[in-house]
């Protein structure tokens, strides 16, 4: 009966989201703020209509109603409650509908703020979001109903649908639903989908609104001032996304590193490269009215990308391009991408003229210019990125051979231009909007890197000689200082001038140019993450050994024995939920004994395995060990691979870091809204009032 | 000592067995190599190559992380070859041979794959040369406009000179 309901209501929200559409349209065309307001009301009931269609999804999952296709694929009666509610996106269609939820409730947010200023651009954002709330319900509604049900066709097939289809009959209620893949049973995997869906969803907002500049003309930068805080927290949501998902996969998926160059990472790098690129380059036309054609481009590319990297992760195209052909998501995504792109490139062709700007730039080494360059640094990484992924899907479609596109290349390819972002990262605070020279740039810079060179000079006598570590060194120790620098020497300006102290005068100096210390606290949070890339990948070393009970193993300076190994089954709900494998490790350094340590497998009932990895973590580096679960363990004899990670967990405290830069940037200031004031006629003759 | 015959037969017993001594040694040493085996290699010399190598069957999977059946037995596969004596390049041109390409983590530069290394450097640069012929435009047309105004300037330079000379002095 749920089911029916569920599914029912989101139909009715379909054709909810498909009149908001068509009403703003005839609203705008016809000048009606009548209609427009029907379509922003009914643009604002597709919230609540997903949030009870949701409701009923997720009763329906945490009441194990296996009759239920989506139930049974991704609960099961062993799975604690709190799960079995995150199951919700632990699978495609479930996913869809959680998309949808994110995607109204953002839409809705933005329709509530005040107008008036921006009238002519309401209409063609609720276009824009609804239209996109509107493709993610139809697939959940026309190919991937989370609420279908199973049925037997006369071949014994099972078929998933909502109403039974002719000739078939139900499947009998299975006892026990699969369960969410084991994978997916860890914090960091039950927050990062939402993160990401989030930054995904976000970046649609500022994209409604450069269409909405597009079509209604108003093409000055109106638009990137309204959404400037959406940027950023899209920004921060892709961000936390990716860092989530790091985090998760250097927890569960127990190959000692947090990044692959997995096709489905990258698919939520590339929106957040152009998201990148679109924070810096709109600064450009704030402040010197510049490359409006170029902004228009990045946001078309982001919201491309955004949906692109849903339906990378989703379509199953990654695996084979014939799947993703078979697939019912795959066409309807790829047609959708095609569809909105080829439209939005169309607008900014049409509004090209009016887009040009100021272009004036007085010096190409001034704040502009090196902006550019940054750009075009970013633009470089999403071309190897973008290539990369979608190469071995045109070798298979054209030689049918499939080939693989691995970390090697990558790293090679992106490794220089993310040096050259350092290196800008370094410059570019210190050059000026409108000019620069070599002079002054060198000037203000010579100190930091003289010191940045002193550094590396110590690294190489006590650390490393390798160059790419040394030269990466250089880099962090380079943008760190500049921007110290900058913050010291504006907060001893404001001390001096101001009188105030330290604290008070570093409060100020940030709280009155958010967007400036936001970005530069976000830019040393970029360096420590930096130097825990770097130390993981240059200095990474690993080894595996089969231990018997009592043996040791070395590695750098440690040492590891094996004591001991339990196996028995974790049971909830009076089920088993897994059955751990469980060793114990002692880890010493130089003989000295620092910590026990309890790397597991757990094997699910469906079989699937999960390994989490006894982690010793310092700012030195982490000692990483896992149980591997691919040979067979007992307690007499267990194979073990150690890692040792070297500066991993300035990752992490960069990571968190970053946030807050984020938060700094984006905090709202009290903006200075222009009144209308009636001025009070004084009296000629008398007193004043 | 005389050499008697009971003498000679000894000696020449002793050098005999010297002799037989001596070749076992010298057999020894030149054998010695191919004799013993190359001892069982360990975890790390196979995953040092597995590391190199893509899972044939799953998605981008290193062949020394994958925990499938197939991937372990590929990974025999790799420690046998090891203790036969087999190179690096020997052991991943095999799995080459036998599953395709799709087992190195870079396609081979051949054919169609050649596009992988050549198309993203020439994006690159292409937009480096437009970003480039854009920088130049733009700072040679605000040279030009600073060079039009500059007649209309003299008045303000005039007044800008006499700031100048205000603040000079009260420095």
């Amino acid at each position: 009966m749920l089911a029916e309901i569920g599914y029912g209501i989101l139909v009715v929200t379909f054709f909810v989201a498909l009149y908001s559409v068509g009403a703003a349209i005839y609203g705008d065309r016809k000048k009606s703020a009548a209609m427009v307001e029907s379509a922003r009301r009914a643009m604002l009931l597709t919230w609540p209509l997903i949030t009870l269609s949701a409701a009923c999804l997720i009763y329906l999952l945490v009441t194990n109603h296996f009759e239920v296709s989506f139930v049974y694929e991704v609960t099961s009666r062993s799975m604690p409650t709190y799960l079995k509610i995150t199951a919700w996106w632990g699978g495609q269609a479930g996913s869809l509908v959680f998309w949808s939820w994110l995607m109204s409730a953002f839409a809705s947010l933005v329709t509530l703020r005040k107008w008036d200023r921006d009238r002519e651009f309401l209409p063609w954002v609720i276009v824009v979001t609804s239209i996109t709330t509107a493709f993610f319900i139809g697939l959940a509604v026309f190919y991937e109903n989370p609420f279908a049900f199973m049925w037997f066709d006369k071949t014994g097939q099972v078929i998933k649908a909502m109403f039974q289809p002719l000739g078939s009959i139900p499947v009998p209620l299975p006892a026990d639903g699969n369960g969410l893949n084991p994978l997916l049973r860890h914090p960091g995997m039950i927050i990062h989908p939402p993160m990401l869906y989030l930054g995904f969803v976000s970046f649609v907002i500022p994209y409604a609104f450069a269409m909405a500049a597009l079509i209604t003309g108003r093409t000055d930068d109106r638009w990137i001032r309204i959404t400037r805080r959406w940027t950023l927290v899209a920004w921060l949501f892709l961000s936390a996304g990716l860092v989530l998902g790091s985090r998760w996969a250097y927890d569960v998926l127990g190959w000692g590193g947090f990044w692959g160059w997995d096709p489905v990472e990258i698919a939520a790098l590339m929106p957040w490269l152009t998201g990148t690129a679109f924070l810096h380059s709109v600064m450009i036309q704030e402040k010197r009215g510049m490359l409006k054609h170029w902004n228009m481009i990045l946001i078309i590319l982001t919201y491309a990308l955004v949906i692109f990297g849903t339906f990378l992760t989703r379509s199953g195209v990654l695996s084979s391009v014939h799947a993703f052909a078979q697939s019912a998501i795959g066409p309807s995504f790829f047609a959708f991408i095609g569809v909105t792109f080829i439209t939005s490139i169309a607008l900014v062709i049409y509004r090209w003229p009016e887009l040009r700007g100021e272009t004036e730039m007085k010096s190409m080494l001034s704040r502009e210019a090196l902006f550019l360059l940054n750009n075009l640094l970013f633009m470089s990484v999403l071309v190897v990125c973008f290539w990369g992924v979608i190469f071995p899907l045109i070798s298979e479609l054209v030689t049918g051979q499939k080939v693989t596109v691995g970390p090697p290349f990558y790293l090679r390819a992106t490794g220089p231009l993310f040096a050259g972002l350092m290196f800008l990262m370094g410059i570019a605070p210190l050059s000026a909007w409108g000019r620069s020279t070599f002079m002054t740039l060198g000037r203000a810079l010579w100190k930091s890197a003289l010191a940045s060179l002193v550094i590396t000079a110590v690294l190489f006598f006590t650390y490393t000689r390798n160059a790419i570590a040394l030269t990466g060194f250089f880099l962090i120790a380079f943008v760190l200082l500049v921007t110290l620098v900058e913050f010291m020497r504006a907060t001893s300006a404001r001390m001096n001038t101001q009188g105030e102290n330290f604290l008070v005068a570093l409060w100020t100096l940030v709280g009155r140019n958010r967007r400036r210390y936001g970005g530069y606290v976000i830019h040393v949070s970029m360096m420590l993450m930096a130097i825990g890339i770097l130390g993981i990948n240059v200095f990474q070393i690993d080894t595996q050994k089969s231990l018997s009970q009592g043996e040791t193993l070395a590695i750098g300076d440690y040492t590891l024995r094996f004591n001991d190994l339990k196996q028995f089954p974790n049971m909830v709900n009076g089920q088993e939920e897994r059955y751990v494998n469980r060793a114990e490790i002692s880890l010493y350094e130089n003989g000295k004994l620092l910590t026990v340590l309890y790397p597991r497998y757990d094997v699910y009932p469906d079989g699937q395995p999960m390994t989490i990895p006894g982690l010793y973590s310092t700012l030195k580096g982490d000692v990483y060990v896992i149980l591997v679960n691919w040979e067979s363990s007992s307690a007499s004899l267990a194979p073990f691979k150690v890692f040792i990670n070297p500066l991993i967990n300035w990752l992490w405290i960069g990571s968190i870091l970053f946030i807050f830069g984020i938060l700094i940037a984006a905090w709202p200031e009290r903006e200075v809204e222009p009144v209308a004031v009636h001025s009070r006629r004084v009296h000629q003759t008398g007193s004043a009032d | 000592m005389k050499l008697t015959p009971g003498n000679k037969k000894l000696r020449i017993t002793f050098l005999a067995m010297l002799a037989l001594a001596l070749g076992i040694f010298l057999a020894g040493q030149v054998y010695r190599p191919a004799l013993a085996q190359n001892p069982t290699p360990t975890d790390d010399e196979v995953n040092r190559i597995a590391h190199q190598l893509y899972c044939p069957v799953c998605e981008n999977t290193p062949l020394d992380v994958c925990p499938t059946e197939a991937c372990r037995q590929w990974r025999d596969l790799i420690r046998q070859q090891l203790s036969k004596g087999w190179t690096e390049d020997q052991i991943k041109q095999y799995f080459i041979d036998q599953y395709g390409v799709r087992v190195v983590g870079e396609p081979p530069a051949t054919g169609l794959n050649w596009l992988v290394y050549v198309l993203p450097p020439l994006i690159i640069l292409a937009g480096a040369f437009i970003l480039f012929r854009a920088l130049r435009a733009w700072t040679k047309s605000s040279k030009a406009a600073t060079a039009a105004g500059s007649g209309t300037e003299a008045p303000r330079d005039d007044y800008v000179a006499r700031l100048e000379e205000e603040l000079k002095k009260r420095k």
